[in-house]
């Protein structure tokens, strides 16, 4: 037992019961994990049952007001709502497009570097750039857009300031920004589907469309639905681009829970409230995670 | 989240097995004349390719008005008249008051030296852990490791409101280390190390047991040389989050010189005013590192994304 060298992994039987050099291995880990993770999610919890506050005084415990007071709170609800409704009309487009990128780039058209830099490009850029690109396009008597929609005849838009358009205005440029993580994602499933597969159908005498609907998609379901999940979860966490483009207007229309936890946590000082809402936020991730876990289950099966 | 307790010990995640074939174009190869996916009709052919300018137009389209904006004067810039061609010509002038200004410069430091620590010690220590998970035993690993999956789940979003008071009271607020530590706990890359781990023949630690090595040998000089790739991928995936991560660090920085630069460049918005040149030629610096990056290493990125972008699925 003199050098940890010896140490078999299954635990010394001896008297003195070392440290498990497993352990010793994920300590590192295990502290940042305890200290960053565990420790503020605990903390979340129980700020979230006291009126804490970003001010001096001394916070004080108040039960489940907050969350009493979270669920009869109408601005809370319509930033939830706002939550979902990006999720929603970002997802589909983000996955569709996606697979329509993916499938025109894996038909193997010479030029591949150039198309796969233009559609992953944009996700290399930092929020802060795309936000700052984004209002410049959508300017509306400077921008690109205005003046492209001019060109075509059509009427101008008022993109970030118009409450019927704004979501989709964002929604639009986080198209632009992330489409290329699925699409190379869809890409590499693309290309590990085997070629004999479509050998034999070739042979089979099935033409291009019926390869497209009897193999490819087929094949792409399963990693399409994995996507699909994730794209679902990392929606639903929109904040960055909404914050630095319309910061959550006009008229509170775009703001999403997560900056309405940001708001009334550091804007309004209310860290209590915030870490109530901050969990409410947290049911809706793991229903979200829970239904869709079951639904690829269930397709698994 | 396909499966969350995994004692499995040798077979390959199916993850590996789907993505980890590395991204290529197909190969016209011997058999140029049938494409598998069109066929062999010259009229798809065309379409495809009309199609896939179409888009990579529509793409670029906005960098190319960004570049344009950058190099025009202010007043061209905001001339509705002109909006396309400047009048003046092109000028360098936005760069040149943007850099000098001298916090852009600032900023891309401090999002470098972030972003590198980040990376350094999330691959470590996860890469630590995911052996430990992998290859060892101690009582409540298995625990451990259902906790770690768990974590999964829990959005960074969440965590901030607890972590600013964390850094309150560990008198943290506005240093490196608060900008950092929080972003280096990562238990999707504990989990998608461990299951990396999995899938490399028992037969090496063994070899290497008998010849005497503990954990620490067999960790740092038997599988982390033989998981180059892996540790690659999971490097450039952890970066790029870092590099792009804004509510945190905007979030626990109000120093602007502490400030990386996708909360940096934002928080000068208001004080550039109208000045679209300016503020173009200021997001067209910001996006050189990681694009130009990108053309250099475009093989392993991609390859990155594709095997780490799924988490493990």
């Amino acid at each position: 037992m003199s050098s940890p060298q010896a140490a078999p992994r299954t635990g010394a039987p001896s008297g003195r019961r070392p440290v498990p050099p497993g352990l010793l291995f994920a300590l590192p880990f295990l502290v940042l994990f305890a200290v960053f993770m565990l420790w503020p999610l605990g903390q979340g919890l129980w700020m979230s049952l006291t009126d804490t506050s970003l001010s001096a005084h001394s916070p004080g415990f108040v039960g489940v007001d907050n969350f009493t007071e979270a669920l009869g709170d109408a601005a809370m609800w319509s930033s939830l709502g706002h939550t979902v409704w990006f999720t929603l009309i970002s997802t589909v487009p983000l996955v569709l497009v996606a697979l329509v990128l993916a499938l025109l780039v894996h038909t193997g058209l010479p030029g591949q570097w150039v198309w796969r830099l233009a559609f992953f490009a944009p996700y290399l850029l930092p929020v802060g750039v795309v936000s700052l690109l984004w209002i410049w396009l959508y300017q509306p008597d400077l921008g690109l857009y205005n003046h492209l929609l001019h060109i075509l005849g059509l009427e101008q838009v008022a993109w970030l300031s118009d409450e019927s358009v704004a979501m989709w205005a964002i929604a639009l440029t986080t198209l632009w920004w992330t489409v290329g993580f699925n699409f190379l994602l869809l890409l590499a499933a693309l290309q590990s589907i085997p070629d004999h597969l479509y050998e034999a159908a070739a042979i089979d005498g099935a033409g291009a469309w019926r390869r497209l609907w009897s193999i490819t998609l087929p094949q792409l379901a399963r990693i399409g639905a994995v996507i699909t999940v994730l794209q679902i979860l990392a929606s639903l966490k929109v904040f960055d681009q909404v914050y630095l483009m319309t910061k959550g207007g006009p008229n509170g229309s775009t703001r999403p829970v997560v900056e309405y936890i940001y708001d009334v946590g550091f804007t309004g000082y209310r860290l209590g409230y915030a870490s109530a809402i901050s969990y409410i936020f947290f049911a809706l991730v793991l229903i979200a995670s829970a239904v869709q876990y079951a639904a690829l289950r269930r397709r698994e099966k | 989240m396909t499966s969350t307790d995994l004692p499995l010990r040798t077979a390959p995640s199916r993850q590996s097995e789907v993505v980890v074939r590395e991204l290529r174009p197909r190969q016209p190869g011997r058999r140029s004349r049938t494409n598998l996916t069109l066929g062999d009709s010259a009229l798809a052919r065309v379409l495809a390719l009309a199609a896939l300018v179409v888009m990579t137009v529509i793409w670029l389209l906005p960098m190319a008005w960004a570049l344009l904006t950058a190099f025009k004067s202010e007043t061209d810039a905001s001339d509705p008249a002109h909006w396309f061609w400047p009048r003046h010509g092109f000028t360098f002038h936005g760069f040149s008051s943007v850099w000098q200004r001298g916090d852009l410069p600032l900023w891309m430091l401090n999002s470098l030296l972030v972003s590198a620590a980040v990376t350094v010690i999330t691959v470590l220590v996860s890469a630590m852990a995911g052996y430990a998970f992998s290859r060892t035993r101690f009582t409540g690993r298995r625990a451990l490791f259902a906790l770690t999956v768990a974590a999964v789940l829990v959005p960074p979003q969440l965590m901030i409101v607890p972590w600013f008071r964390q850094m309150l009271t560990l008198h943290l607020v506005d240093t490196y280390a608060a900008v950092i530590l929080p972003q280096t706990v990562a238990p999707v890359m504990v989990f998608i190390l461990k299951k990396h781990f999995d899938s490399l023949p028992h037969e090496l630690q063994e070899a290497a047991r008998i010849d005497g090595a503990g954990h620490w040998r067999i960790f740092w000089s038997v599988l982390l040389p033989l998981s180059r790739p892996m540790l690659a991928a999971v490097s450039i995936f952890v970066f790029i989050g870092a590099w792009n991560n804004f509510l945190w660090p905007f979030v626990s920085t109000s120093d602007p010189a502490l400030m990386t630069l996708p909360v940096g460049i934002t928080s000068v918005k208001d004080a550039y005013g109208i000045q679209y040149a300016q503020t173009m030629a200021s997001a067209v610096l910001a996006a050189v590192p990681l694009v130009v990056v990108f053309m250099f290493f475009q093989r392993h990125i991609v390859k990155s994304v594709a095997t780490t972008g799924l988490g493990g699925q």
